[in-house]
């Protein structure tokens, strides 16, 4: 049973990082009903541009600033050359202009910054925090403690943010109707030019975090894949869905990793593994014959 | 109408002379191509850079001296992104270029090469392999064409083996080791051979997958916490690696019971992880620095005429630039071993150089006289045996540097080789394929 709570609480703490990601996500659909596969991408420049900063000579917190003033350039260009252009546009042509937009930053970066693979330090330890391993015998390194922490931090901020601030309301507004928003003054362009700088300070922490954990490379771009599942979950549309969204399939991948295999090795023998690919998908295929709009979405009803 | 048609004369006449001339002096300067679907974007990319810049930079550094015996090797590069359809679009793009005078064909992928090794069966091209791909190739009687050379992962796992056990006094008896490997068919490859260890030596073998790319290993590190083994075979590549061991440091794992693969051991996958490195071994089949004569020379030749490959100078001397380098020290003693049969300082046609490669023997005198003592063990090569050596060292990462730990390290041959004669076999009846008699090549 100790090991199952070990399980459990390591996957908790994974579904964290990946809450983080799709926090980056939730944004941009919100401001403008876009799934943004650019995001794993822009993890990964947020990243690669904070250690290639400090590579030219940056301490840290002057490259995290750089860092963010070039994901804000990122967010107005993208505004500007392509989703002005495609204001009342269809989702699905919305969705392939980012597909366009995240090979071209995957391009842009490494030629940037080149392509090795860098080392991140952020001062967090990643060992194992002696307490709780000496009087439970489970395994939580501060750098999890500290990830869970940001992420709380981002949300509560996000959350007040889209509540209680002007931007934030003609935000949804914007996310409802663009025509309506530009009928009432809103400037959708200003907006959504933004809501993409915020999504890349979202992506900048979400690459700060992985990339101290995993080395900056061009394997955060994968991180995105990690979100969808979590999306899915959570709703598209909900902050805290993308956390309660993380947290479920963090949780439920790494225990049917464990869990499953030996099952399916004693019914069909051989080698089974690398079910927490594929397993967070079908939870969230299964999840959205029950209930499409996800845990916290919002339920779309079209009036005939 | 008169002008018009001399115009048209005097442009034909220009243009027979240029494509005369054209062709004259392509046969005047001999030249060997090498097709080389590398990869420097994606996931593996920094990967390829050092390996293919290495083995690009020794191509120009033999230009530099007179070519091989006076051929000048040419090449032409094509991105795959250690992608296996893009692979096969590669080799077929540059095919028809390389069938007068190739070099060997390396792709550094094992998906790219298990892709290709019917396809240059069927277009009689020779496709080298070193350090990865299907270890089965070694019996050459079923696979003239595709070279898994100086090593195999299957001996590379046995001679892992061997050193844990020489550790181990002698006795891996009632020991636990978890092999950890990258879910695809690299990952595989040496499963067999550890299988058949563990019946032989009597240790118990814990297989756990991870799936591609390998950057969340959360689950499968509780496993091992869980097992509790007294050491971890790592078979990663790429992000998996460092992923492996920041994780092992999160759960506690000591480094120096982990030991990874050739493709687990350069300063690609060590450097990244900082601190949660030291003291984690690898095995090698070429050693790192530049203390050996040949990178020296090739930094102060090629890099000091502005003719280098690498932007980034600082990955000259490391594992994996050093491994290109070997494998094209490898590819251009197999010409020669051919020119040396065929006709010295002429390029050699498809079948000359699958003889080369098949008739390789690069001694310690021959690697003394290249400046690469230490490099690379010594190779012969032969009908039935194209992997030629099946010797590696282990390597240790000392926080800045690896370490070289031993001298080189044969794998249990008698066990691992029936291994191959036995799939090579199974392959040709699939095939359809009628082995050659290897007594009768010479």
């Amino acid at each position: 049973m100790q090991f199952f709570f070990e399980v459990l609480i390591g996957g908790l703490l994974s579904g964290i990082m990946y809450s983080l990601v799709a926090l980056g996500f939730v944004l941009i659909f919100k401001a403008s009903g876009v799934l943004n596969f650019a995001q794993g991408a822009m993890v990964y420049f947020a990243a690669l541009s904070v250690v290639g900063c400090m590579e030219k000579g940056a301490p840290l917190w002057l490259a995290l600033i750089l860092a963010f003033a070039i994901m804000t350039l990122l967010g107005i260009a993208t505004e500007k050359f392509v989703l002005r252009k495609m204001v009342n546009q269809t989702p699905i042509a919305l969705f392939m202009a980012t597909i366009g937009l995240s090979f071209f930053i995957e391009g842009l970066a490494p030629m940037l910054w080149g392509n090795e693979v860098r080392p991140l330090d952020i001062g967090i330890v990643d060992e194992p925090i002696p307490y709780i391993l000496d009087s439970y015998n489970m395994v939580v390194s501060s750098f999890d403690l500290f990830a869970a922490g940001v992420a709380v931090a981002l949300v509560a901020g996000l959350a007040l943010f889209f509540q209680y601030t002007r931007v934030g309301r003609a935000l949804r507004a914007v996310a409802d109707d663009h025509q309506a928003a530009l009928s009432i003054g809103i400037p959708l362009q200003h907006i959504w030019a933004l809501v993409w700088a915020v999504a890349g300070f979202v992506a900048l922490v979400a690459g700060m975090l992985w990339g101290s954990r995993n080395g900056v490379q061009y394997a955060l771009t994968f991180t995105a894949l990690k979100a969808l599942p979590v999306l899915i979950l959570g709703g598209f549309t909900s902050v805290p869905g993308a956390i309660v969204g993380g947290l479920i399939i963090g949780a439920s991948e790494k225990l049917a990793e464990i869990y499953i295999p030996p099952v399916l090795a004693e019914v069909f023998g051989g080698n089974f593994g690398g079910i927490e690919n594929w397993f967070p998908y079908v939870l969230a295929l299964l999840f959205l014959l029950v209930r499409p709009e996800g845990l916290f979405g919002e339920r779309h009803i079209d009036r005939v | 109408m008169i002008a018009g048609l001399k115009k048209l004369v005097v442009a034909s006449s220009i243009a027979a002379a240029l494509l005369a001339g054209a062709t004259s002096t392509a046969q005047a300067a001999e030249e060997q191509f090498f097709m080389l679907p590398s990869y420097r974007v994606g996931p593996y990319g920094a990967n390829g850079q050092s390996w293919y810049g290495g083995f690009i930079d020794y191509l120009n550094y033999v230009n530099m001296k007179g070519g091989i015996d006076g051929v000048q090797a040419t090449w032409e590069e094509c991105e795959t992104e250690y992608n296996n359809a893009k692979g096969v679009e590669c080799y077929e793009r540059m095919k028809s270029k390389a069938q007068k005078a190739p070099g060997p064909i390396h792709v550094m992928s094992t998906g790219i090469s298990y892709a290709l090794v019917d396809k240059v069966a069927a277009d009689k091209l020779p496709l080298a392999m070193m350090g990865y791909g299907l270890t089965s190739a070694v019996d050459g009687s079923v696979f003239p064409w595709s070279f898994p050379l100086v090593t195999t992962y299957q001996m590379q796992a046995s001679a892992i083996v061997k050193f844990l056990k020489d550790k181990n006094g002698g006795s891996l008896a009632g020991k636990k080791i978890v092999f950890l490997y990258h879910d695809s068919a690299y990952g595989k490859e040496p499963i067999l051979a550890l299988e058949a260890e563990s019946r032989l030596n009597k240790y118990t073998l814990v297989q756990i997958p991870v799936a591609h790319p390998g950057n969340e290993q959360g689950a499968q590190w509780q496993r091992i916490r869980q097992e509790q083994p007294d050491y971890v075979i790592m078979w990663g590549w790429g992000v998996m690696n460092m992923t492996a061991l920041k994780t092992a440091q999160k759960m506690g794992f000591p480094r120096e019971k982990m030991i990874g693969s050739w493709w687990a051991g350069s300063e690609e996958d060590t450097v990244p992880a900082g601190d949660a490195a030291k003291g984690y071994m690898s095995a090698t089949w070429n050693v790192a620095g530049k203390g050996v004569p040949l990178i020296a020379d090739i930094e102060k030749t090629v890099y000091g005429a502005g003719k280098g490959n690498l932007k980034d100078t600082s990955k000259i001397g490391t594992i994996l630039y050093n491994r290109g380098v070997s494998a094209a020290v490898l590819s251009v003693e197999a010409i020669r071993a051919a020119q040396a049969k065929y006709g010295k300082a002429k390029a050699m046609g498809p079948e000359q150089v699958r003889w080369g490669l098949e008739n390789l023997n690069l001694t310690e005198a021959r690697l003394k006289a290249l400046g690469a003592t230490g490099l690379l063990p010594e190779v012969k090569t032969s009908c039935d045996n194209h992997e030629g050596s099946g010797k590696v060292k282990m390597q240790q990462w000392d926080g800045a540097k690896w370490v070289p730990l031993t001298d080189w390290i044969e794998g249990n041959k008698a066990l691992i080789h029936p291994l191959f004669k036995a799939d090579a076999a199974k392959y040709a009846k699939e095939k359809g394929i009628t082995p050659r008699d290897c007594s009768k090549e010479k």
